[in-house]
């Protein structure tokens, strides 16, 4: 990470309405190709964001940097009013270790496009490996949690199988599951059902709605399905070239864009419909 | 012109089939010895740490490049220069455990790299630990795409034994050697070290095709 000045940054955001994760200025690049350009973007506890935009526009990073799998140049990215990229060292940040990032991180779950089960496990073993391992939860409450979130997304009957004997939609859902199994506080999808045969895609969305509906979770989701994004999102953020063009409630951003950018965008989208 | 001796072929077999012994007991120790300093030489590649990925690389490297008899000689001849005293079989089983285990480590560096990207971040997601992370979720799909070159190099250190015998280490073909300049017959004890050579690699590498399907099955990554 650049030595850069954190003078400006808070140590933790207090308040009232401290968003569940906050953006700072937060860049990142690879090598001089700056991806992302000091993004700002706070979500809001139990608040549904989703990322819409062209390829290459910085949607996955977002996500990717949240799950601390990409460092940020510069900024902070700040996870229920704690930073998450850095840490409190006297009254300045530092750039965390990896004992502070294991700790926030526990706060935050994904699913990725290509699902990423462990194929040597069962589904049952891929949800309790986490609860298990990490919260040190017994085998018989992480069986139970994670038979709860199998039954919850429709896959209690296949839970003994491994994911090579599971279809894609089907294995998308285990994760789902395991995610959910680690009791997160943010969850990022990050186009989950773009790998999908069009014909299962409803299995997975539907159980998307459910934790939307059950659950008070503050989620990000990366997608392609704007009809999706616009039922199920409270605001719409449009990604281009780095920054965000443009955001708000998906009625008023599919139905009023104000920008030429995501005006064309989404008629470039209609389109290919 | 072949004057072959049954009688003494006889005579000879209980003296071969126990010096077999030392043979696979040697094989068995040395893999052991490759098979785990290897792994260690293969993670060792892949902490932050760039001086210890290069120290290590290069070691490899010339372990590669040097005949495994000498590094035999090496340890047993030179290591008392350094005060390191060794019996033949000590000596022996380090440099054969080394050497294999240079080989192994890039064995298990091809499987350890052909798992892919996104079950790292898989398991960053669920906040595994590292070690964790390696041994519950690397490890066990590293392993199938590495049996194969684990097998080939169990065949090979079977075969290299022999090599042992420079320093004294009484496997199969340092008796034959034994009974060829008591008796002054080659022939007998050569042959049957070459049977008894062929009888045990051919099955090892049929099994291992075996072991091979069995774990793959055993892990549902069939
Ligand atoms: N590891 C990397 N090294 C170099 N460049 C990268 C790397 N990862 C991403 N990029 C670049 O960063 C930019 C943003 O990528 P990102 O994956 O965030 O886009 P995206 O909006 O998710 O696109 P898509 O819709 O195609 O998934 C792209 O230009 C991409 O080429
Ligand atoms: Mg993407």
């Amino acid at each position: 990470m650049d030595a850069q000045d954190l003078s400006g940054f808070p140590l933790r955001l207090e308040g009232d309405a401290v968003p569940m994760v906050s953006f700072r200025k937060v860049t990142k690049s690879y090598g001089s190709l700056v991806v992302l350009d000091s993004l700002d973007l706070d979500v809001a506890e139990g608040e549904m964001v989703s990322v819409i935009g062209p390829s290459g526009s910085g949607k996955t990073t977002v996500l990717r940097m949240l799950m601390t799998l990409e460092t940020i140049n510069g900024g902070v990215i700040y996870v229920d009013g704690e930073p998450l990229t850095h840490m409190p060292r006297g009254d300045r940040l530092v750039p965390a270790d990896s004992r502070h990032l294991r700790r926030i991180r526990a706060k935050i779950g994904m699913c990725f496009q290509q699902f990423n089960l462990f194929p040597h496990m069962t589904a049952l073993e891929n949800c309790m490996e986490g609860p298990v391992h990490v919260l040190g939860l017994s085998k018989k409450e992480a069986r139970e949690r994670s038979e709860e979130l199998l039954a919850m997304v429709g896959m209690t009957e296949k839970r003994d199988q491994h994911p090579s004997r599971l279809s894609g939609g089907q294995q998308q859902r285990v994760a789902i599951a395991r995610a959910m199994a680690m009791r997160p506080k943010v969850m990022l999808f990050d186009e989950v059902t773009s790998a999908l045969d069009p014909e299962v895609i409803g299995e997975v969305t539907n159980v998307i709605r459910k934790l939307v509906a059950e659950h008070n979770l503050t989620m990000l989701m990366v997608t392609h399905q704007m009809g999706f994004a616009k039922d199920i999102s409270d605001r719409v953020c449009f990604f281009y070239g780095g920054r965000i063009e443009e955001q708000g409630t998906p009625d008023a951003l599919f139905g009023h864009p104000k920008r030429e950018r995501t005006q064309q965008f989404l008629s470039a989208v209609r389109e290919a419909i | 012109m072949f004057d072959w001796r049954w009688d003494f072929t006889w005579d000879i077999l209980p003296r071969l089939i126990a010096a077999t012994g030392n043979t696979l007991l040697a094989a068995g120790l040395g893999y052991a010895i490759a098979v785990v300093l290897g792994l260690a030489l293969a993670l060792a590649q892949r902490t932050p740490s760039r001086a210890l990925t290069l120290v290590v690389r290069e070691a490899i490297e010339f372990i590669r490049s040097t005949p495994l008899v000498l590094q035999i000689f090496f340890v047993f001849y030179v290591g008392p220069q350094f005060g390191l005293r060794l019996s033949p079989w000590t000596a022996g089983m380090i440099a054969i455990g080394l050497h294999y285990a240079a080989y192994l480590s890039e064995v298990y560096r091809g499987g350890l790299d052909s798992v892919p990207k996104g079950q790292w971040e898989a398991a960053t997601s669920l906040n595994l630990s590292t070690s964790r992370t390696y041994f519950r979720v690397i490890l066990p799909q590293a392993l199938p795409p590495s049996l194969a070159g684990m097998g080939n190099y169990l065949v090979g250190i079977f075969k290299d034994t022999p090599m042992l015998s420079v320093i004294g280490v009484a496997e199969l073909m340092h008796t034959a050697n034994a009974i060829g300049s008591e008796t002054y017959r080659f022939l007998e004890p050569f042959t049957l070290v070459g049977i008894i050579f062929l009888a045990l690699s051919l099955p090892t590498a049929a099994g291992i095709r075996l072991f091979e399907a069995w774990v793959r099955r055993k892990l549902g990554m069939v």
